[in-house]
Parts: structure tokens; sequence; C-alpha cells
């Protein structure tokens, strides 16, 4: 019990008291608003009181910092060790294009890399693919091959400094390129850290960024995982994902039970193979979440994350080692909170959000610049972006003290709530027979689809307010300078390629794809061959190719 | 021949789906046009394919445009999707899984909304695969969900039926009793490699042991179908399902079958052509100016019954041309 | 005679799987009464004028969020107007800075609507545009 007999009775004495005097003040003063609910449609009572924690038990559902369920934390220390990594997503242009911006970041204070590269890049297409048309190096940086990567990478010192690279498909071959590239520059594999996002079961749920189908996909990501265990040990070979499942317009509660049922179904895969034990493993698998505008839904979603995680690793998985049951994840502010209009207003918001993250005790952080609604972000709308993460580090007092909000009524109850609403949705999926099957039968996409319309028409009918979209819009703009990257680019990218592709040693590309080939048929890990091919610079295409081949292609199964 | 007519028969398709949209719009002028096209239909194969929503009847639709591909032949594809009984409007679904053969000139692909009016679905699809059987189109693929009585009459069109069923649904047998055994010609058990299909081919091919049948009838083949993402394998048992059906073209030819199942769709055809001139027009009218609503009024206070009523409008309308 | 029915594609051409609009705009047609197919992520421009004629719809609108607007719209027009189905209205959707706006309209492209653009106002011009057809 959370609170004494005692308490609970003063406390049930109490509210009846304020529920009488509630009741009066509303006969002459009603509520602004019919309805106080969270972005994501969860009802929010008018007060939360002892009451709403008599089935906690402190020991049980909160405990320490560092110590099982992790709700307050993984680490004993909390921000006073380390604030958390100031990690910028950014990537546009070429190579050399993105070190520059990369290289000005490092002298700003920014602690890790995050990668962002073109679609084509993305989907496993080069640059001269005629799917790549009008998209090169547009929406990130434009990779075909190693020389492209070692271009990206020019004087970063890759023993220091983390990087992060949000690439999925075709993860294998970008992790490829940074294991020869730090072969190349004399830093040992065991030495350099860093994340691939590499988690394909969100695009199949919601980013929509595919190349083979759901099965083999796993595969693949199981495959790193093995090869980063064994040879990689400082690297997250896998971020589990709910960003982008919340950006598709699913809810909170959703964005947490799909993200961490995506993460049994990973563990589940690798233990299939029956070749590592789970604390083998765990501690290296990492996850990305979303910081949207509701202050305490989201700091309470990231607190159940926490503890859900830990539950389903030491109850479902028997892990042992602490940090197998660590939640580490990263966050990124929400794109699809921010507004074309009055673009200037998206600094508050991500503001409020990198708070909640902060609160919610992220590892990791990407804050949005405010041009990011509108083109890729200018170096200055960046720079604002960063220090807004510096000014919550080292002015607001945060970082003073660990999980500040535990034990307020609200927040744990929250948090409760949100854990528990999680488990529903977990355990549907393991009736389905997993995440797989559930794609299969497109039961998350269309919940995800569902919660997006409801939003959708609730701002319609300003249900929902978005200030200068549906309440607040003015004439008078205060116009951005928007960032545009040359058709050249895109041009002079082809040339290179071309160019690459007349000097090469074709056999030995043809020898190593055929050799990538044979493992992916006969089930050998595809990591070293990789490695190999990349090195007689395979393009990215070429690689991903022989994966289409063995493995297939999944097309959109277009649901809505 | 018209030049409408002639740029149907040559496969154009931007004439082909304007028609197609003239006829589900149910302009006037479509109708004569369809009268001109008319003599240049029939030569085509129709292959229905129905089952339950989530059988995966797109997906092994867009297998089998393939394995027609190989074979050379042009194919028209005839898609339903159910409206929406709330604004009239639909989404339909089913193209986005034949994507790949969007830009391929011997496919023509084409959604059908249900919408639901006066039953008048199965004219729109027998209309639509007219239309496709102009152009030319060697095979006409017609994808239907469900087992309601509209889709059983659009199903019938076909001049061979396959039957998706798969494993874990729930309701296998259940419709199966609910009379598809008596309208399949080929079974498919989708996504065979689920826990319960082995099961479910034994139950069915039980049933199908127990029907009554000559030596000489045809007993519909069951093809158990894998999974979609082993491209080998699912190649193979699409390729076994395209041969089943060709057998059981051949069957229709030899046992004279085929005659009558022509006979069947032709008397289809004249019935629903009939609604449509006489049925449709009535209603159409009653419903515009309010008479139909009036005549309910008096057959609920039972002031009359509503077959003196329809006589009298029948006998009206033979008459004059006009129901009121 | 009976009214035509309003047929539109939603198509989502390139490489972003941004499809929480057009899903979302796919779902408010058909409450609108429309029918609509929409094509699902990840095409060419090639499939989706040949999907739009194919179908016979009014208006095919175009989603993208990945910058390459100024290529892919322009040429899913082009391709129609080869095909002798320039009556097809195309109208665009996404982030697209108001500084292409000229260059889409020039193109061809007959409206386009950004974020924060509202359902209604979209069906409204889709009703007040399309009627004209026939």
């Amino acid at each position: 019990m959370y609170f004494s007999d005692e308490t609970q009775k003063a406390s049930r004495k109490l509210t009846e008291q304020w529920q009488a005097n509630v009741q009066n003040t509303l006969k002459t003063n009603t509520d602004w608003k019919n309805r106080f609910s969270t972005v994501s449609d969860l009802d929010i009572k008018r007060l939360y009181t002892p009451e709403d924690l008599q089935n906690t038990d402190f020991a049980r559902d909160i405990g320490a910092p560092g110590e099982f369920p992790y709700l307050r934390g993984n680490q004993v220390t909390g921000y006073r060790g380390q604030p958390w990594t100031f990690r910028m997503f950014s990537g546009m242009g070429s190579a050399e294009d993105t070190n520059a911006r990369w290289h000005l970041l490092l002298r700003e204070g920014q602690t890790g890399l995050s990668t962002a590269f073109d679609f084509p890049t993305l989907m496993g297409y080069d640059s001269d693919s005629p799917k790549a048309l009008g998209e090169v190096g547009k929406c990130g940086v434009a990779i075909d091959t190693l020389e492209d990567f070692l271009a990206l990478i020019d004087d970063i010192p890759l023993d220091r400094v983390t990087t992060s690279m949000t690439i999925n498909p075709p993860a294998t071959v970008l992790w490829a390129m940074y294991c020869a590239a730090a072969e190349i520059k004399g830093v040992p594999l065991n030495q350099i850290g860093g994340t691939i996002q590499n988690d394909m079961l969100k695009e199949f749920i919601a980013q929509k960024t595919f190349m083979c189908p759901p099965e083999p996909s796993v595969r693949l990501i199981s495959d790193t995982v093995e090869f980063g265990a064994k040879y990689v040990p400082r690297w997250n070979p896998i971020s589990i994902s709910g960003y982008h499942i919340r950006e598709a317009g699913a809810t909170a509660v959703q964005e947490l039970a799909f993200t961490l049922r995506d993460g049994i179904e990973y563990v589940e895969d690798i233990l299939r193979r029956k070749k590592m034990s789970v604390d083998d493993f765990a501690p290296r698998l990492s996850f990305f979440f979303n910081a949207h505008i509701d202050l305490f839904e989201e700091i309470c979603k990231l607190r159940a994350a926490r503890r859900i995680w830990a539950k389903v690793m030491r109850d479902r998985f028997g892990a042992k080692n602490p940090r197998s049951l660590w939640m580490r994840f990263h966050v990124q502010t929400a794109g699809c909170s921010l507004t074309a209009q009055q673009p200037y207003n998206n600094v508050v918001r991500t503001t409020i959000e990198a708070l909640a993250a902060v609160l919610g005790g992220t590892q990791s952080l990407h804050t949005n610049s405010l041009d990011e609604v509108l083109c890729l972000p200018s170096e200055h709308a960046v720079e604002i972006a960063l220090r807004t993460q510096q000014i919550l580090a080292e002015e607001t007092g945060v970082v003073n003290t660990i999980d500040p909000l535990a034990g307020s009524y609200f927040v744990e109850s929250l948090t409760n709530e949100m854990e528990a609403k999680a488990w529903e949705y977990i355990e549907k999926i393991d009736a389905m027979g997993g995440m797989v099957a559930a794609i299969e039968r497109g039961y998350p996409q269309m919940e995800i689809a569902d919660a997006a319309y409801t939003f959708q028409r609730q701002i319609e009918a300003k249900e929902k307010i978005m200030v200068g979209v549906n309440k607040y819009a003015t004439e008078a703009q205060h116009p951005v300078p928007l960032v545009e990257i040359d058709e050249k680019v895109g041009e002079e990218q082809i040339r290179r390629l071309k160019d690459l592709r007349r000097r090469r040693d074709s056999r030995a590309v043809s020898q190593s794809l055929a050799d990538l080939r044979a493992a992916c048929k006969n089930g050998a890990n595809v990591m070293p061959h990789c490695i190999t091919a990349v090195k007689n610079l395979a393009t990215e295409q070429e690689i991903c190719d022989v994966y289409r081949e063995v493995y297939g292609e999944y097309r959109d199964p277009g649901l809505y | 021949m018209t030049q409408n007519t002639q740029k149907i028969c040559a496969g154009d398709v931007r004439s082909a789906s304007r028609l197609i949209r003239d006829l589900e719009d149910r302009r006037p002028e479509a109708r004569l046009r369809l009268r001109q096209i008319f003599p240049h239909t029939g030569r085509s194969f129709i292959i229905g394919i129905t089952g339950s929503p989530g059988a995966g009847k797109s997906t092994l639709t867009d297998a089998l445009i393939g394995e027609l591909r190989k074979q050379q032949k042009t194919v028209g594809v005839l898609a339903v999707d159910p409206s929406s009984p709330f604004s009239g409007g639909a989404l339909l679904g089913d193209r986005v899984r034949m994507l790949r053969h969007a830009e391929d000139e011997g496919v023509f692909i084409r959604s059908l909304a249900t919408r639901g009016a006066l039953g008048g679905l199965a004219r729109a699809a027998g209309d639509a695969i007219h239309v496709m059987e102009a152009m030319g189109k060697d095979v006409i693929l017609v994808e239907t969900v469900g087992i309601g009585q509209q889709e059983l009459d659009i199903i019938h069109h076909a001049h061979s039926i396959i039957v998706v069923l798969v494993p874990g649904m729930g309701d296998e047998i259940q419709t199966m009793k609910a009379g598809v055994m008596e309208i399949a010609d080929v079974f498919v058990i989708n996504k065979a490699d689920r826990p319960g299909a082995r099961q479910l081919r034994t139950e069915l091919a039980s049933l199908l042991n127990v029907s009554p049948h000559g030596p000489q009838d045809w007993i519909p083949p069951i093809v158990s179908i894998g999974n979609l993402y082993e491209p080998e394998n699912f190649a193979k048992k699409t390729a076994e399902l395209m041969d089943a059906v060709a057998k059981h073209h051949a069957h229709l030819v030899v046992s004279g079958q085929l005659a009558e199942r022509t006979e069947r769709k032709a008397v289809m055809e004249i019935t629903d052509a009939l609604r449509a001139c006489i049925l449709e027009p009535v209603l159409e009218r009653l419903i515009a100016d309010g008479e139909l609503k009036k005549i309910a009024k008096r057959i609920q206070s039972r002031e009359t019954d509503p077959f003196t009523e329809a006589e009298a409008i029948a006998r009206r309308f033979l008459k004059t041309g006009e129901p009121s | 005679m009976p009214e035509r029915k309003i047929r539109v594609m939603v198509a989502k051409p390139g490489l972003d799987g941004h499809d929480r609009g057009a899903r979302i705009l796919a779902r408010c047609f058909r409450d609108a009464g429309f029918e609509v197919i929409y094509t699902g992520c990840h095409q060419t421009p090639e499939q989706v004028a040949a999907a739009a004629i194919q179908e016979d719809v009014d208006l095919v609108g175009l989603s993208c969020l990945s910058g390459a607007h100024r290529i892919l719209f322009p040429r899913v027009v082009e391709l129609l107007r080869e095909k002798n189905a320039s009556d097809i209205t195309v109208i665009g959707g996404g982030i697209i800075p108001e500084q292409d706006f000229q260059m889409l309209y020039d193109a061809g492209i007959q409206a386009i609507f950004t974020p924060g653009a509202s359902l209604d106002s979209i069906v409204d011009w889709i009703r007040t545009h399309i009627q004209a057809r026939n």
C-alpha cells in the first residue's frame, strides 16, 4: 500500500468535500471546455488524490533509480553523472555538405552524431536508379558507395564520437560501410560506438520504408545483432522505434505498446536461433520514442516504457543481467506537432517536448528545428534547437534531481494507466501470434489509421487545438528563410557513381555479391560478406538487389 | 462500326474506361454504345475469384495476372469493393496489390464499387466485363468479396470460379455450408503455412467426397498456397492454381458444360437488361416523384396491398410508358 | 438522369512513406461520398498516370513530402497529357514551399494544399471544380 489507511481515509473525506465544492462552483462558473483530455484523447480527471494510488506498492512499482523496475531511470546518479547526449539528426545534399554540417554542430557543443539519409539511400536504390528521380540529396545525404561514406565521416574521430544512422532496410550495408571505414582509418571494431536504427517492424506498421517481406527482414536484423554482440560490442545494432509509429498518427499508448511488442518480437527471433542467450545481446537493444506536445502524457509514457520493458525482460525472457532490463532510449520531439503556420511557435513546442523527454529520463535527444515542417533545417534554426537542449541542461535546473515528478498522484496514476493499456495491446498481439502475424493482418496499421483519422476530425471540429492552424490563425506571416537543395547535387552524385563503376574491379564486385547471395540462401550471417562487398566498392543498390532477389520484395498493401 | 466501338475493339484504354464509367453512372447514351460493342463480346475466358475479406484474393489475382502474362495472354481485371452505406463513397483498395502491372499494356485493371442501389451491381459488373471482352482481353478476372446474393450474381458471369479460404478465420466450414460448395470449381487454401491449414484441407476434401457425383463429374481440386514471401514456392503454387483452372476450362469444353454456363450467363444478361429497362425506370420515377413513399404509406395502413399496386403500375407502364 | 459519382485517386509518387495525410484524405473522400482509389506508397509517375486512366478518375491527388514534388508532380501531368487524358484534374499536397507554387501551377497542377489545409476545404474544392467535367 502506497499510503497508510489513515492518509487514505483523510483523503477520501477531503475529496468528498472538494467534490461538493466543485458542484457548487460549476453552478455559477462552468468549465471553459466540455472535455479535458490528452492529445491522444485519454480523459484526464479534474484532480488526482492518494486514492488513485490505492493499488500502488512503493517498492514494487516505483522503487529507486538503477533498480528494478527502473521506473525512475537506469542510472543510479541520474543526469548528474552526465546529461543526455545532444544528438541532432542531420544530413543533406552530398556527403561533403553533410560532413560540413556535422563539424559545425560538433563545434557548437553537440555530443553525438545522427545521420539523415536521402530517400533513395533509405530504400536501397542508387542515385542513378529511375526510382531516385528527383529525390537525390533532398531529405538527407546521398550515399551510394564506401567512397561517399568516407567523405561523410572525414575528420570525425570514430573512436570518440558515437554516430547514429537512421537506416532500415539497407542497415547491413551502411553499417558495413561504417565498419569498413573504421578499419581503413585504423580504429578497431571494438572501439567504435553508435546505433543503426535497423527496426523493420515499425516500417511495415508506420513509416513504409521497406524492401523485403517481414520475415527475412527480421532475419537480417538478427544477423546484425549477432555480429554486433561478437565483434562490435559498443554498437547498438537496433533502435526499436516508436517515433514513426507516433508520427503516423498513433496515440501515445499505441506508440508504447507497438514499440515494446516489436522489441519482444526481435528478442524472440534471436532466441529462436539458439545461438545466444538473452543476456548476450539484450543490453545492446536500444529504443527510440517520440516526445509529443502533451507534457504529462509523454513523461508518463517514457516512465511506463522502462517499467514494462524491465518486466518483459525479467519475467518473459528470464534475463539476469541488470543491463538487459534497462530500456535505453533516444527521443526526438514530434515533427507532427509542428506547424507550417507561424513557424516561430515551433520553438516553444519543441522546448516543451524536450522538457518532457528529459523529465521522462531520456539518454539522448534530438530537438526539431522550427523550419523542419517546411524544409531541411537551416544552420540558424538548428542552432536554436541545439541551444534549447543546452539551456534545459545547464540553466533550468531540471537535471538537479532524479525523476522529479515521481510520487505525484497524477503522474504515477497516468503512468499506471498507460502501462495497463499498453499491456492490453501486447496481450492482444500475443494472441494473434506475434507482431509479424498482426502486421500481415493489418492490425497495428489499421489501429493507427483510425487514431489518425479521429485526431484529424477533432482538429476540424476544433475539439483539439493547434495554435495558428485552427485557432489564432493570422494572415500576417513571418516567413522563415528556406533551405533548398540544388538539383545539381543529384547530377553530380550520378556522375560520381558512373565514374566509380568504371574504375572499380568489377570481377571482385561480382564475386563478393555472389558470396553474399550464397550466405543469404544458406543462412550464414550476411555481415562479413556485406563488409567485403562494400570494400570492393559494390554499391548500396547492388547489395540490396541481392536481398530483393533472394527474399522477395515487399509492396505497400495500402491499408487505410 | 462507330469510331468509339472501333477504338474499344482496338483495346483503347481511355475509351474503354470512359465507357465503363458511363455505364456505371447510367448515362443513357452508354447503353447504346454497349449495344454496339456486344457483337464483339463473348470470346474471353472469365474467371471469378471470391472469398471472405482478408483471404488474400487481391494478392492471388496479382499472381494470376503474372502467370497469364507469362503465357502471353492479355488480361482484364474487375475488382469489386463495397460502397459505404452511410456516405455512398467507397475505398477501392484491391488495385494497390496489383500495381506492378499498372504499366503493362496487356493488363487492364478496373475497380468497381458496389453502390448498392436497386441491386444493379451484377449488371454494372456484367457491363464492365462486356467492355473488357470487346477490348479483346483473353482472360478476365473478376474479384469480389464475400458470398452475399449480389456477389453470387456477379460471380455467375464467370466460366470458372475460384473460392479462396484461409485457415484460422473460424468460419470456413460455415461458409462452405452456406452454398459455396455448389459454386466453386477450384478451391484455394491460402496462407496455408498457418496453423489449421491441414485440418481445413481434410475437412474440405471429405465434404467434396461425400457430395454426390458421377464418374464424369468435375470434382473441384484444392490448391494449398503457402506464404507469399517464399517467392519460389509461391510461384510454383500459383502456377499450379492456373493449371487447375485451365483443366477446368478444358473439362467445360469437353463435357459440354461450357454451353450450359454461357446459357446461364445469357439468361442472367437478359434478366439484368430487363431489370434495367423495366424495373429501374419504374422505380426511379416512383422515387423521384415521391409516389413510392405514398404507396408505401397506403400499404402500411392496409388501405391497399403491394400486389395490387404492383400489377396496376406494371399495366400502366407497359401501356403508356408511364408508371404513374 | 442519376448524378455522376465523383471518382478520385490518391497517389503517393516517389520514395517517401509519409502516408498519414494521404490515408486520412482517402477516408475523408469516402465519407464525402466519393469513390476513392488509393495507390499506396512508392509509385512512379508512370504507374500513377496509367492507373488514373484505367480507373477513369476525375481527379488525381498527389502527395509528396520528400521535396521531389518539383520533378514528380509535373511528370504526372505530362504523362496524362501524352495519353490524351489532360481532362483529369491533378492537385497536389505535402511539404511544398510557397516559392514552388507558381512553377507547379504553370506545369498544370490545379491546386496545392499544404499542411493545415482543412479536409472540408479540399472536399469543397473538388466538389466545385469537378462537377463541370463530363
